[in-house]
Formats: C-alpha cells, sequence, structure tokens
C-alpha cells in the first residue's frame, strides 16, 4: 500500500490497509530498537517540534525517542515556560511554528480539534499527540500492535474498555483501530461517565455496552483500564474513589474471569489501588512495559511514513 | 509482449550458479566458523537461505543467516514523494569480527548495497563484509563490486532484469525484459 496520509489528526476515518501498513512499519522499527546501534537515518536534516500545551511526560519523551532514533532533529515548546503561558494565542503560536520551519508538529492540545486547526494554518505535517477527549491516535496505534503482538490475528478477538468513557479519547482511539482490525470492543464503567448515546444503545459498530464490569469481562480476550481523573469525583459523576474501586477496580480475581492468559494494558500514568490493583498492574498479564516500548516505535512508524508525503503545494 | 522477453538464466543454471557461488565462499575464507550469510529484502534473502543451506550440504556447518531492509537507508527517499512501507530486518546474532556475505539478486547501480553496508554498520563491525549476486547487469553510479556473481550481463539502460525466485514467484528463472514490454 502506498501511504498516502499527510496528517495523522485522527483515526476515525482510516482503512484496515492503513492500520496494517503502520503496523508492518512498527514492527521494522521494534527491530531497530533492539540494535546495538538504535538509530536510522530516514528523517536526516528534518526537524520535529513537539508543542505540548498540556501536561504529559511519557508521550512527549516517546515522541523525542522517537524522533532521534530516526535521526531527526528534535525542539520542544511546551505550554509553561513559553509565551503560550503568557497569553499568547493558538494562532499567533501557529504563525510562530510557521516560521520556524518545523517538517512535522506533535501537539497535544487541551482543546478538541486544535490539531486540525494547526494542520489547515501550517506547512509542517501534523501529529495529534492527544486533544481534549477527542483523540490520541497513537495510543489506539500501540494498543493495537500489543494486543496483535499477544494475542495474534484480532478478527473475532474480544476486549473490554473499563472506566471514563466519556472523558477518554484513549477509548474512542482504541475503538477507531481495534474495531478494522477485526476485534469487538466492550465498554464498561459508571453510566455517569459512559456517553449517553452509547449509553442508550446507539453505539458505533463492534462496540458494545455492560455497567456490570464482572459480566463484561467474562471470557474477553482482554482489557485495557482507563485511568481514572480524581477529578471526576468532584465534578459530581462519581460518589467515591473507594466505591469506583470496589465496582469498577481491576482486581485478580476480576482479571480471572477473562480467557486465561488475557492481558491487561493501561495507557498510564496509572492510580494503583483505584482503577487497577497494584498485583494486577505489576503481575505476568499486564503488557504496560510493553506498551511503552511499542509506544517508541509506533511513533517512529508514522514519523518515517509522514515524512515521505509531500505537502499539498509541493504535490 | 513476448518478442522483447529473454531467458538469461532457467531453473538448472540458477540451482548451479547459487551452488558455485556456495563453494566460492568456503573456498574464499576456508575457516567459515565466523562466516555470515545476510540477504537483502526481497529476493537477496531468499538466496541467502538457499547459500546458507548448500554450505550445510557441503560442509555440514551451520552458518548464521540474516536477512535486511534498506529501506530506511535508501539516498533518494525525499525524491520519490512518498514513504515506501519499510519490513522488517532480522539478524539476531552479533556480527562484530564475522566474515558477511551480503547476497542480493541483481547488482546494478550499487545504491541498495551502499544503503545495506550502512545498515550493516549499525549491528557491529564485521571482520570483512563481501557480496554475493544472482547478476551483475553493469550500470554502477557507485564504486562497488561483487565477490561472487552467478553470471555477468551486459545491458541496456533500456532494459530491464527480473529474478523469479520458487519461494516468492513459484518458480525460479532471470528474464531481461525492455522496458517497453514493461509499461505495455
Amino acid at each position: 500500500m502506498k501511504w498516502s496520509r499527510r496528517h495523522v489528526l485522527d483515526t476515525d476515518d482510516w482503512s484496515r490497509d492503513e492500520v496494517e501498513a503502520v503496523l508492518e512499519t512498527t514492527g521494522a522499527m521494534v527491530e531497530i530498537l533492539q540494535r546495538p546501534i538504535r538509530k536510522a537515518p530516514p528523517l536526516r536534516g528534518k526537524t520535529v517540534i513537539l508543542f505540548f500545551a498540556e501536561a504529559s511526560t511519557r508521550t512527549r519523551v516517546s515522541f523525542e525517542l522517537a524522533a532521534k532514533a530516526l535521526s531527526a532533529d528534535v525542539t520542544n515548546i511546551t505550554a509553561s515556560g513559553s509565551s503560550v503561558e503568557k497569553g499568547e494565542t493558538l494562532y499567533d503560536t501557529v504563525r510562530t511554528l510557521q516560521a520556524l520551519g518545523g517538517d512535522i508538529v506533535v501537539m497535544r492540545h487541551a482543546s478538541s480539534g486544535a490539531p486540525y486547526f494547526v494542520a489547515e494554518r501550517t506547512d509542517a505535517a501534523v501529529i495529534n499527540a492527544g486533544d481534549g477527549w477527542h483523540a490520541h491516535p497513537t495510543q489506539g496505534l500501540l494498543d493495537a500492535k500489543t494486543l496483535r503482538d499477544a494475542l495474534g490475528d484480532l478478527v473475532g478477538k474480544r476486549i473490554v474498555i473499563v472506566g471514563d468513557v466519556l472523558h477518554s479519547r484513549v477509548a474512542r482511539s482504541d475503538i477507531n483501530t481495534l474495531v478494522p482490525l477485526g476485534a469487538t470492543v466492550t465498554l464498561s464503567g459508571p453510566p455517569t461517565l459512559i456517553p449517553a448515546a452509547w449509553r442508550c444503545g446507539a453505539l458505533p459498530a463492534g462496540v458494545d455496552y455492560e455497567a456490570d464490569v464482572d459480566r463484561a469481562l467474562a471470557e474477553a480476550d482482554g482489557v485495557i483500564v482507563l485511568r481514572l481523573q480524581k477529578e471526576r469525583q468532584e465534578g459530581g459523576l462519581l460518589p467515591s474513589l473507594r466505591e469506583y474501586t470496589r465496582v469498577w477496580g481491576i482486581t485478580e480475581d476480576r482479571v480471572a474471569k477473562m480467557r486465561p492468559g488475557a492481558p491487561v494494558m493501561h495507557p498510564g500514568p496509572m492510580n494503583e489501588g483505584v482503577e487497577i490493583d497494584a498485583s494486577v498492574a505489576h503481575g505476568a498479564r499486564s503488557l504496560v512495559e510493553r506498551q511503552v516500548t511499542n509506544g517508541v516505535a509506533v511513533r517512529m512508524a508514522l514519523l518515517y511514513l509522514l515524512t515521505g508525503t509531500p505537502s499539498l503545494e509541493d504535490r | 509482449m513476448s518478442a522483447s522477453r529473454t531467458v538469461l538464466l532457467g531453473a538448472d543454471d540458477v540451482r548451479r550458479a547459487v551452488s558455485r557461488i556456495a563453494h566460492e565462499i568456503v573456498e574464499r575464507d576456508r575457516d567459515i566458523s565466523h562466516l555470515a550469510i545476510v540477504g537483502i529484502r526481497s529476493r537477496g534473502d531468499v538466496l541467502a537461505q538457499r547459500l546458507r543451506d548448500a554450505i550445510k550440504a557441503n560442509e555440514g556447518a551451520e552458518v548464521p543467516l540474516g536477512s535486511l531492509d534498506i529501506t530506511l537507508y535508501r539516498d533518494d527517499l525525499t525524491r520519490i514523494g512518498y514513504a515506501p512501507v519499510v519490513h522488517e530486518s532480522a539478524i539476531d546474532f552479533s556480527v562484530d569480527d564475522r566474515v558477511v556475505v551480503l547476497v542480493d539478486d541483481v547488482l546494478f547501480t550499487g545504491r541498495t548495497i551502499r544503503a545495506a553496508l550502512d545498515a550493516l554498520v549499525d549491528y557491529g563491525r564485521p571482520r570483512a563484509t563481501r557480496l554475493a549476486v544472482l547478476i551483475d547487469r553493469g550500470h554502477r553510479e557507485l564504486p562497488i563490486r561483487a565477490d561472487f556473481v552467478g553470471k555477468n550481463v551486459p545491458t541496456k539502460a533500456t532494459e530491464d532484469v527480473r529474478v523469479h525466485l520458487v519461494e516468492v514467484d513459484g518458480r525460479d528463472e532471470v528474464e531481461l525484459v525492455a522496458k517497453e514490454a514493461v509499461t505495455a
């Protein structure tokens, strides 16, 4: 397949072939990361700008390592300590990014849709590293890669996503990549933290909702545990964290309800003892560290694929 | 189409060429305990496997086998207008202090071999690197030559050499095709 996308803003309109192309490329990148010299030259002379207007350590570091492993030059713009904090608008930041002349802008922003705004106004290729509640495409792809490595073909496999689906860009991006690969996704979590339409049955293809987490996990092929943002309780969406842990927390007893060997994943950072027990988080079924390693490789794959696509003016 | 196709090597010729190269590799270095064979995807790796099998049959020695995808090391990535899909390389032994025989199907401009040499350096420092090819068709653009050659074929720039191997294409055959026929 010939890669033709210029930006990675969301995976909601990706074909199965596109997901497969990224996973195939990711496999090659995993191998590079295992070599004695963990560096290849395809992005020599390219500049990657990491524009993180929302707190993030692991995703930013992951992109930075990915860009450097492909020999790109990397520069950072973070919200704190930059002119964003001094009240610069997103539009002004975009103009600065444009003037700096980066080839790829990797951006995270608290506002859903912000990467689209940037993509329309720069010559650079834009990768969405998380925008509001909307999308986190690289997380979806690295979760797909991790599940593929663990389970093989995902056709007919059932993956459970537990937790705060309403505010979760990870859940949306996981659905957008796992469903085209043939998996079905069962969502579970407090009804107040599930989008109202989904809770009432208007679900996307390949997705269902089961409020009872024990029933959702029965005979499942894997579970992705979402981070519970502690602010949700203050917002009145949860009676208490203790109740959440008792009703939806992933314990060893609950893991045992899945198929033998079914893996446990979490996008991090984990609240151990809230949405996931420490013994599960660090247990034999946990693929959390594999997710981190695959994250670097998936981001390498996208950086590589995007630098090959000329901007519209150059086509 | 048939008028502009010439068969350069049939199945028996391919078999004999591989067998001869396998002997030449061993004669060149004698002490094969340091030998390793690395094929360049995606037909050099098939030939590399055949060479490894031939050496095992002749000498009774198991030579480490690897495969290399050179896409990320190409010198034309910024010129071709899209990013070709990269396949996984697999060299799961240390190349340090080994004599590594790189294997490819056709030696043409030499640019693929230049890329493969760069890629190989990222795995370590071989004692020596040699090159085995099934066909050398000339038209070099870099100062590169092969140590072991199945067949030297003088070609025109307007011609194409197509290597077919059973494992990939269902038959062993090398043909020379005029470019006009390629586009037709």
